[in-house]
């Protein structure tokens, strides 16, 4: 039997290696990933705990957030690609243009 | 009627603010013309009011609400009652001309528009003083006016601060500062006074103080009594915090005329006369405003005899008649206050414009020793001076007679000889000072250097000065209509003597006012009579004004700034340095935190994963109603 708590479990430990992705990785493509992994963590835990409660609103948020993540991903290709072009690289070690 | 209420209150205003648009702008005559002619319609307004307003038919405008909060509900209101209407009159008849005089004054000083915009702004506080129908209001104008005093004394501001070797008087800056704060100690009791006012009767208008007053018990009629003297003694300027009058004569000339002599310094008696309500309640304040009033009237004129500064001398005088009027007021007489300080408007202002003629004729010379024979040069300034001061000395018929005797009719008439013959002193003082001055300064020899070449002054500021001169001879038969009229609402008052008593003091004052000039014009037709002081040992102590001001100097002054300097220290020591400490630990959090904005995008996520971790853990540790 799968209950909440395994939804909930699974929901986390996606959310930490997004969290891992995060802080680890250099190359910004892989940040994008993470941060895929890491909305859909939290999305699955939405998803979850709105089928426990019996209300639409956890997966109607979910949506949401799946709308709003596909064009975040979008512009940040976009904006992605033109980085490169115009550096030559997508580490993030080389965007530096704003030390203090 | 309203309407000529609101035109003589703001048309000065208007003048005011339209001089204020060319304030930094180089001298344009038209300001001067403006100002002048809108503080003319202000004057035609007031006459209006003079020729309208008699009887119970005083007029009462409600402008607006003014301040509603909680019980205290005050109207921002103007009365022209017959008092008001008297003192409006003087103020614009007189500020009126001193505008046109200081057109030809102020000719070359690179202040022109600022001062027509002070002088305006001046005549409209004192506007709002003398029409207000409540303290409040009153109060108003009376700071206004302080305000306008400070800054006209100060007109010469930039004139450096040098010390007494090199220039006895002290700079225009100081004087201005020094009048002002003497203004804010007396202040303090005239505001304590209102409060006491408000605190017992719930209201400041004239109308419903004057009525209810009665009720209070005695004491505390006489604290208010006291405390609103307290503030009329600080604007008069009577003892003992008088020495910020001679001092503001600093200023420019016009402004001494106009501020320093014909009004701003009799608002103190306008606030007794004001107040008689009050004042015929407590006769013990009354009798010892009296006291006070006769003796500044010796003391300042004591100090006039040996004086060597043309304007000083004139502002001792005023000081002296200011008494005069106070012993007058005191006494219970208040329509003789009034038109004591009406004439007295008149001739001590012209005297004051014909000191300004003199001292820009000399060069801004101020000594009268360095002056001499300037009658041929000048013989307009010299003949209207005369008249002024015959008529400050009191001499049958010009104004000052009728006034002056009047007072010492009622301090004999009240049985007070002891402030009768003080008067009697002081009349024989102002009439031989004011003679001392005219001779030293019009007759004898020239004692000035041939580089001076003394000049009447344009014809337009000797025909200003005129209308003042020809008031200051015919004021005095205006005595019973004048009476009849103010009496309306003042208590009438008669002195009571004997035929014989009246002639026989009346001969009595004319002889020691008559005498004060026969010895001056004898004695400096041959040569300077100072030496007569000095012989009998008083010339240090009144040439040094008693040395008050050393005292205050001394007394006062330095253990004030020694405290101040104190209190300076410890408040650099704990207040500013908590305040600094605080500042500086911000400071240091934020600078030694710095390195974590390194700019290294990475670096920032690990960052706020951190953040994020905290808030989470402060989250889970600190749940409320768990």
């Amino acid at each position: 039997m799968i209950t909440l708590t395994h939804y909930l479990v699974l929901s986390a430990i996606l959310f930490v290696i997004g969290l891992v992705g995060v802080i680890r990785r250099k190359n910004l493509l892989m940040l994008f990933f993470s941060t895929e992994i890491l909305l859909n963590a939290v999305n699955i835990g939405f998803v979850a705990i709105g089928n426990f409660y019996a209300d639409l609103t956890g997966q109607m948020f979910a949506f949401f957030i799946i709308a709003v993540a596909a064009s975040e991903v979008a512009v940040g290709l976009g904006l992605l690609v033109f980085w490169y072009k115009k550096e030559g690289s997508i580490d993030l070690d080389t965007l530096q243009r704003m030390k203090g | 009627m309203e309407k000529y209420v609101y035109i003589a209150l703001f048309a000065p205003l208007v003048g005011s603010l339209f001089a204020a648009i060319f304030g930094a702008s180089p001298k344009k005559l038209f300001v001067g013309i403006v100002t002048s002619g809108l503080l003319f319609v202000s004057w035609l307004a007031s006459i209006t009011l003079l020729m309208n307003v008699h009887g119970e038919h005083t007029i009462h405008v409600k402008m607006m609400d003014w301040i509603a909060a909680g019980g205290f509900d005050l109207d921002f209101g103007f009365m022209a009652d017959q008092v008001s209407i008297i003192m409006m009159v003087t103020v614009t008849t007189v500020s009126t001309l001193v505008h046109v005089y200081s057109i030809g004054y102020m000719d070359h000083d690179k202040g022109f528009n600022r001062y027509f915009s002070y002088l305006s702004a001046f005549v409209f506080s004192m506007m709002i003083l003398v029409m207000s129908d409540n303290f409040l209001g009153l109060f108003i104008g009376w700071e206004g006016v302080g305000v306008c005093s400070w800054l006209l004394i100060g007109h010469w501001y930039f004139k450096e601060d040098v010390s007494t070797d090199v220039n006895p008087a002290i700079s225009p800056s100081y004087a201005a500062n020094e009048a002002f704060v003497m203004n804010r100690i007396a202040d303090l009791g005239m505001l304590i006074g209102i409060f006491m006012i408000y605190w017992h009767l719930g209201s400041l208008n004239y109308d419903v103080v004057f009525a209810n007053i009665g009720t209070l018990s005695g004491g505390t009629i006489t604290a208010i009594g006291i405390f609103l003297f307290i503030g009329a003694m600080g604007k008069s300027a009577q003892f003992p915090l008088h020495t910020w009058l001679a001092n503001a004569m600093e200023g420019p000339t016009p402004v001494s005329a106009l501020i320093h002599a014909a009004t701003m310094v009799t608002a103190g008696v306008y606030l007794v006369i004001r107040s008689n309500e009050i004042y015929m309640l407590i006769p013990n304040v009354g009798y010892f405003i009296a006291c006070l009033g006769a003796f500044v009237a010796v003391f300042a004129a004591s100090m006039a005899l040996v004086n060597m500064e043309l304007k000083r001398i004139i502002a001792y005088s005023t000081l002296s008649q200011l008494g005069y009027m106070f012993v007058a007021a005191g006494l219970g007489a208040y329509w003789i206050a009034l038109f004591h300080l009406m004439a007295h408007a008149f001739f001590k202002s012209v005297l004051f414009l014909g000191a300004g003629n003199v001292m820009h004729a000399m060069d801004d010379e101020r000594y009268i020793n360095k002056m001499g024979g300037l009658g041929k040069s000048m013989p307009w300034t010299m003949g209207i001076m005369t008249v002024a001061s015959t008529a400050l000395a009191g001499i049958w018929p010009l104004a000052g007679f009728f006034s002056k005797d009047k007072i010492l009719e009622t301090a004999f008439a009240e049985h007070n000889y002891i402030l009768w013959v003080m008067l009697w002193m002081g009349a024989g003082m102002t009439a031989y000072y004011s003679f001392r001055l005219i001779m030293m300064v019009f007759f004898g020899k020239k004692n000035y250097g041939a580089e001076k070449h003394p000049h009447e002054a344009y014809t337009f500021v000797i025909i200003a000065m005129l209308p003042l001169a020809v008031l200051a001879v015919i004021a005095g038969f205006f005595e019973h209509s004048f009476m009849h009229y103010v009496t309306q609402v003042l208590p009438e008052y008669h002195p009571h003597v004997s035929t014989g008593t009246f002639i026989f003091l009346l001969v009595v004052t004319l002889g020691i006012a008559l005498s004060g000039i026969a010895l001056a014009i004898i004695k400096f037709s041959k040569g300077n009579f100072d030496d007569f002081f000095r012989k009998i040992g008083v010339h240090k102590v009144l040439s040094n004004q008693y040395f008050i001001p050393q005292f205050y100097a001394d007394k006062i002054v330095k253990p004030y700034g020694a405290l101040s300097r104190l209190a300076w220290k410890i408040d650099m020591k704990i207040v500013d340095a908590t305040v600094d400490m605080i500042a500086g630990v911000i400071y240091k959090t934020g600078d030694k935190a710095r390195w974590m904005q390194s700019g290294n995008l990475s670096n920032n996520l690990r960052w706020m994963v951190f953040g994020l971790v905290i808030l989470l853990l402060l989250a889970v540790i600190y749940r409320p109603g768990m």
